[in-house]
């Protein structure tokens, strides 16, 4: 139910996201969506790519620090309101949305968002009983 | 035990006697062969018949680094141009160099305490002792090795740098002694991490770590992370080279070779010679040397001695690990800060390594003081809050222990230059 992202240490520094985009691109890893988080000094980089094993493993071997996570893929109505109706099911289950972040889903006319949340298998198994359309791994990324 | 070795374990009564005649005996030569120390024992109406005990060394002007340099290259020597077989120099970062020159008996000396210095770390002449310091006019890698081949290791003279090369050579040939800089040994560290070598899979089983100071919490993270046993060493060219003393066993401290280097400890200030225990600069009589001797050379060490026997049994007086040298001493809006106690910081918290560096500024007129620390993969995650909070708790134990504020910035790893020598902690900025 839910999909793995990968999330980056980046430094504060002038060319550092195009250099990690730059290895990723050289692997042959598509960057399917990202979040930048950012705090003075420095940020975390969250990406949605292909291969999230081998995508963390060339990174490591450049000594860029990054971490595998757990995340929540939903398809969000494009209409007014589509998002309020997927917010609305998870404010009744109390569990807290740390961030979230849209994709492009070329399969759909629907955007796609990414939910980090306090607990990723509740909310995703609150969200399925909604009848919301979540994503595996395998939909979204090979599909 | 060998003969050497027992040295270690001599009667202090007897030391002190050898220690005596020793010392008046260079006081005599360096009196009348080095115009240099006329001139300073006259200034001060000081004679070598003078020193009747030990005690009366205090009465006696210092020599400085700077009066090394005033007689650049051979105006300190000693002995005859024609007896000297070796000369060092240490890298002058002011323009010229340091010179030390050796006799044939100097370096018999130096590889002597050299080896008593490997001899206190366990090894024996079985040890296959791999030598990752500098060679050339560095008295570190010459030094090291003529101690070893004494002591009948086998010695492989790597030098420093080459880090693949290095642990290709830990690995293969088997290598069970290694010395050079703990910065550099935390440099192989990682690296080895990196290709998959385990030095728990290979023999290296103990390192020699010297030349620059390190803190405890660097040993606990080299013989952790690395699963050797780590040996603190001690020396400077001036006296001698590395062999000057020695870490033991127990860990308490470096025995000083007492029957060659007369170690007092004084108030940096005042020059008063302070009583056993307490804390001062580091300073080195020679009394053997024959080439060029030191009279109570100031070494800008900062160290304490401690003359109870120690729990190894060695007799020889112990020095405190240098922590901090007078030279490194920054001063940060009044406050005073070495290096070294940024490293114990680091590392007393929980998945940081050794990989910081300081950058001073001055900002209208206010020196600020950044921290830059790497972010290792065991402290992250994808949570914004786990690198505030473990920035925020760095930047509190500076406050609390060193009572400065400082910046902390986490970096990304590897952005902070690896050294292969000494490792160059600071950045001051202020004056440039």
């Amino acid at each position: 139910m839910t999909i793995r992202q990968l999330s980056i240490f980046l430094e504060n520094r002038v060319g550092r996201l195009a250099t990690i985009a730059k290895i990723l691109g050289d692997a042959g890893q598509n960057i399917r969506g990202l979040s930048v988080a950012d705090t003075q000094d420095f940020g975390i980089l969250r990406l949605i790519v292909d291969n999230v094993n081998e995508a963390a493993a060339v990174l490591r071997q450049h000594d860029v620090v990054c971490h595998i996570n757990e995340v929540i893929a939903v398809e969000v109505a494009n209409t007014p309101g589509g998002l309020a109706k997927v917010l609305s099911v998870i404010v009744n289950t109390k569990i807290n949305i740390e961030y979230m972040y849209a994709i492009a889903e070329p399969k759909t006319a629907n955007p796609v968002m990414i939910f980090r949340f306090s607990d990723p298998q509740a909310a995703g198994e609150a969200l399925r009983q909604a009848g919301m359309n979540i994503y595996s791994e395998k939909d979204l990324l090979q599909g | 035990m060998t003969e050497l070795l027992m040295k270690d374990f001599v009667d202090r009564a007897a030391l002190e006697r050898l220690q005596l005649e020793r010392m008046q005996n260079t006081l005599d030569r360096v009196y009348n062969n080095v115009p240099f120390y006329k001139q300073a024992f006259d200034s001060v109406g000081v004679k070598p018949t003078d020193l009747k005990r030990l005690q009366d060394l205090a009465k006696f002007p210092f020599t400085m680094k700077s009066d090394l340099r005033n007689h650049y290259p051979f105006g300190l020597l000693a002995s005859d141009q024609k007896d000297v077989v070796r000369i060092h120099a240490s890298s002058g970062t002011t323009g010229k160099p340091t010179v030390v020159c050796y006799t044939q008996d100097d370096l018999g000396i130096w590889s002597e305490t050299m080896c008593r210095t490997l001899e206190a770390g366990g090894l024996t002449s079985r040890d296959i002792v791999q030598i990752g310091y500098g060679y050339g006019l560095f008295t570190g890698g010459l030094g090291v090795h003529y101690g070893a081949e004494r002591l009948g290791c086998a010695v492989i003279p790597m030098g420093g740098g080459a880090t693949e090369k290095q642990l290709l050579l830990i690995k293969d040939f088997g290598t069970t002694a290694v010395c050079c800089t703990p910065s550099f040994f935390t440099h192989l560290i990682e690296v080895a991490e990196k290709i998959g070598l385990d030095f728990r899979q290979t023999k290296l089983r103990v390192g020699f770590f010297g030349a620059e100071p390190w803190t405890d919490a660097m040993r606990t993270f080299i013989e952790e992370k690395s699963g050797i046993k780590a040996f603190d060493i001690f020396g400077l060219s001036e006296i001698i080279g590395p062999g000057v003393s020695a870490d033991c066993e127990a860990h308490n401290g470096l025995h000083v070779f007492e029957d060659h280097f007369y170690p007092e400890i004084i108030d940096p200030d005042t020059g008063e010679v302070k009583a056993p225990g307490e804390e001062g600069e580091l300073v080195f009589t020679t009394i053997t040397k024959q080439a060029m001797p030191m009279i109570r050379y100031r070494t800008r060490d900062i160290s304490s001695l401690a003359y109870e026997k120690c729990a190894c049994g060695r007799t020889l007086v112990r020095m405190s690990s240098v922590k901090r040298r007078s030279d490194d001493m920054l001063i940060i809006r009044g406050v005073n800060l070495y290096p070294s106690q940024v490293e114990s910081v680091i590392l007393d918290v929980e998945g940081t390594e050794p990989h910081y560096q300081l950058v001073v500024t001055r900002e209208k007129a206010m020196d600020e003081l950044e921290i830059r620390v790497e972010v290792t993969p065991q402290v992250f995650t994808d949570e914004v809050k786990v690198l505030e909070n473990l920035r925020d708790l760095l930047s509190a134990k500076v406050k609390q222990l060193i009572g400065i504020s400082a910046k902390i910035t986490l970096v990304e790893p590897g952005t902070i230059e690896r050294s292969v020598g000494k490792a160059k902690r600071v950045i001051d900025l202020r004056h440039s």
